[in-house]
């Protein structure tokens, strides 16, 4: 895509995301069933996992698949757990020194917590966008090259940082100041950097947590447009508190609400999971109803 | 009518607040302003005295010139600068790897949660109390004799210097990589990046002004240090130009010392000028030091 830059409005973006939702022609894309008729393929499913920081329990024996090529959301309102579930794909709560994750989580068949599992090469393979944009305090080109560089890329740099700015839908806007600092320009901006970082490593999957709830309103719906071109190259997973968003974009959804033990504490589980479309016009819970119409959360 | 009286009174609502306030205000400021004149009084009468003291004395032969305890109208400091250098350079060879790699041990290596990684904390932040004269002993005992044994040499300075400034570099360094947001780290790893990658590409370089203040710092101590010196062969009174290994050797602060015990007055006139030699010295470096800091300066 090469869209002109000029402000567009809220409408005409949208009318964009809706124009790609609803392909013609005989390509559904919202179900499990890809266009060749075969189901598509499975890249990350998640069987019974639960997460414990110490001895409090953040997720509760939660199992969903993840399809290769697909948007999965994670909505639920705070607390649930959604963000704790999806830093257990690429290992990020092994930073955390108290988190211990139980269940298995299995990439392509192979368990990501398994003895032989390195979670260097895992997020190789698993990029993650953060909620806050956190562009490294070096120039726009040394953060998309950054990525490449550590896992010792040897092509040529230029051709692939420009290739990935463009997918990002950055390259318009910053072409003229590869050698400004990434902190230099908008939040919208350094999100898409951000996006364009992660994706510069090639992965199977992007991790998207929050990325825009930090963001106006018509930065979220860029890169709203943004997931759904990346969507053909990569599978993404987005954690959401905005239903419209997860509705706008997403094909699969998984709805996690919080529940109270005895002991006060509050433990994230999954309370349904099924195609966006079937979940928000009829959703099998009545605990998913409220919630997709705003009675609590 | 009704609206100016409404704005008469958010006028007076939002005028300066009474006149105690005031008064509180201009006494704090006046007394601050005091506090700073008196620090600065004091720095700029010692620098006012030595230069009226010893400037008459300045000439390029205190820098060419070996030192003499017979005839003060030939005598220089040339050795102890040198000395100086030497000592001060093996100080900067030393510190820089073991207080960065200190500092990063204990900020990404160590948990925090064993008790001998607490003990080490514990003991660098005491270190960094202990006077600088028991380090001299430490030096006589253990560089000079004893398991190093190298003799009373310019090596045995710089060693025993960077002693005593290490536990000021590693606390500086360790609050730079502190201060460098876990947002940057976090995401450098989740790109793939190991964990070493990303403290040499991100950390270090985002802490890299904080590290060049600590050892900065710690420079401007070394530099002016004697009395460790003195038990590890400083005193010695050197004509000849030092070599690092061997020989004896003099620093630019036992110098000043030696030829201020000297009971003629020409003496005196040139420790003031050894003085205000010593200070441009300080100045030059920290000025470079400065501007080498300014030059990497990050803003978030």
């Amino acid at each position: 895509m090469s869209e002109p830059v000029a402000a567009d409005s809220t409408t005409e973006i949208s009318q964009r995301i809706i124009a790609k939702e609803m392909p013609t022609g005989t390509e559904d894309s919202l179900t499990s069933i890809s266009p060749t008729g075969r189901p598509r393929e499975t890249v990350i499913s998640v069987t019974d996992l639960s997460v414990y920081y110490g001895s409090f329990q953040a997720v509760d024996k939660v199992s969903f698949p993840v399809y290769e090529k697909q948007i999965t959301a994670l909505i639920g309102p705070s607390g649930c757990g959604k963000s704790t579930v999806l830093r257990c794909f690429n290992r990020m709560n092994d930073l955390i020194p108290s988190a211990v994750v139980e269940g298995v989580i299995e990439y392509h068949g192979v368990d990501l917590y398994g003895e032989n599992v390195d979670p260097v090469e895992v997020r190789r393979r698993i990029g993650m966008v953060f909620q806050k944009p956190n562009p490294f305090p070096k120039s726009i080109y040394d953060n998309v090259a950054f990525g490449p560089t550590v896992l010792g890329y040897k092509g040529d740099m230029d051709e692939l940082v420009e290739e990935t700015l463009r997918k990002a839908a950055l390259w318009d806007e910053v072409k003229d100041k590869l050698d400004e600092s990434g902190m230099a320009i908008s939040g919208g901006q350094q999100q898409r950097l951000c996006i364009a970082r992660a994706i510069a490593t090639s992965p199977d999957v992007v991790l998207m947590d929050e990325p825009c709830s930090s963001l106006d309103p018509i930065s979220t719906l860029r890169i709203e447009e943004l997931m759904l071109d990346l969507k053909e190259d990569y599978s993404i997973i987005i954690v959401t508190h905005n239903m419209q968003q997860a509705a706008r974009v997403s094909d699969h959804t998984a709805f996690f609400n919080v529940k109270s033990e005895i002991d006060g504490q509050r433990t994230g589980y999954l309370v349904e999971y099924s195609q966006t479309r079937e979940l928000f016009t009829s959703p099998k819970q009545k605990l998913t109803e409220d919630y997709i119409t705003g009675r609590f959360g | 009518m009704a609206t100016s009286g409404a704005r008469a009174a958010t006028a007076a609502a939002l005028r300066s607040s009474s006149q105690r306030d005031r008064v509180i205000h201009i006494t704090f400021v006046s007394m601050m302003i005091m506090a700073l004149t008196a620090a600065l009084l004091g720095l700029a009468s010692l620098i006012i005295f030595m230069i009226a003291e010893g400037g008459g004395r300045l000439e390029w032969g205190l820098l060419t010139e070996a030192p003499s305890t017979i005839d003060p109208g030939r005598a220089g400091f040339r050795t102890a600068i040198l000395g100086t250098l030497y000592v001060i350079g093996g100080v900067i060879v030393l510190i820089i790897p073991l207080g960065v790699g200190a500092a990063v041990y204990l900020e990404e290596y160590a948990n925090p949660a064993r008790w001998w990684n607490r003990l080490i904390e514990l003991n660098i932040q005491n270190l960094a109390g202990v006077p600088s004269i028991v380090f001299g002993i430490l030096g006589l005992a253990f560089i000079v004799r004893g398991p190093i044994g190298i003799g009373f040499v310019a090596a045995a300075g710089s060693l025993t210097l960077a002693l005593l400034v290490l536990p000021t570099v590693i606390l500086a360094a360790r609050e730079a990589i502190r201060a460098v947001p876990s947002s940057i780290s976090d995401g450098s790893l989740a790109l793939g990046a190991t964990q070493w990658q990303t403290i040499r590409r991100q950390v270090l370089p985002a802490a890299f002004p904080g590290i060049l203040t600590g050892i900065i710092l710690a420079i401007a101590r070394a530099i002016g240090e004697a009395a460790p010196l003195l038990l590890v062969g400083a005193v010695t009174f050197v004509t000849f130009n030092p070599k690092f290994l061997s020989d004896g050797y003099s620093t630019l602060p036992v110098m000043i010392y030696q030829y201020s015990n000297r009971p003629q007055d020409e003496f005196r006139v040139l420790a003031a000028a050894g003085v205000v030699v010593m200070l441009i010295l300080v100045l030059l470096m920290n000025s470079f030091a400065v501007w080498l800091r300014d030059r990497f300066e990050q803003t978030w």
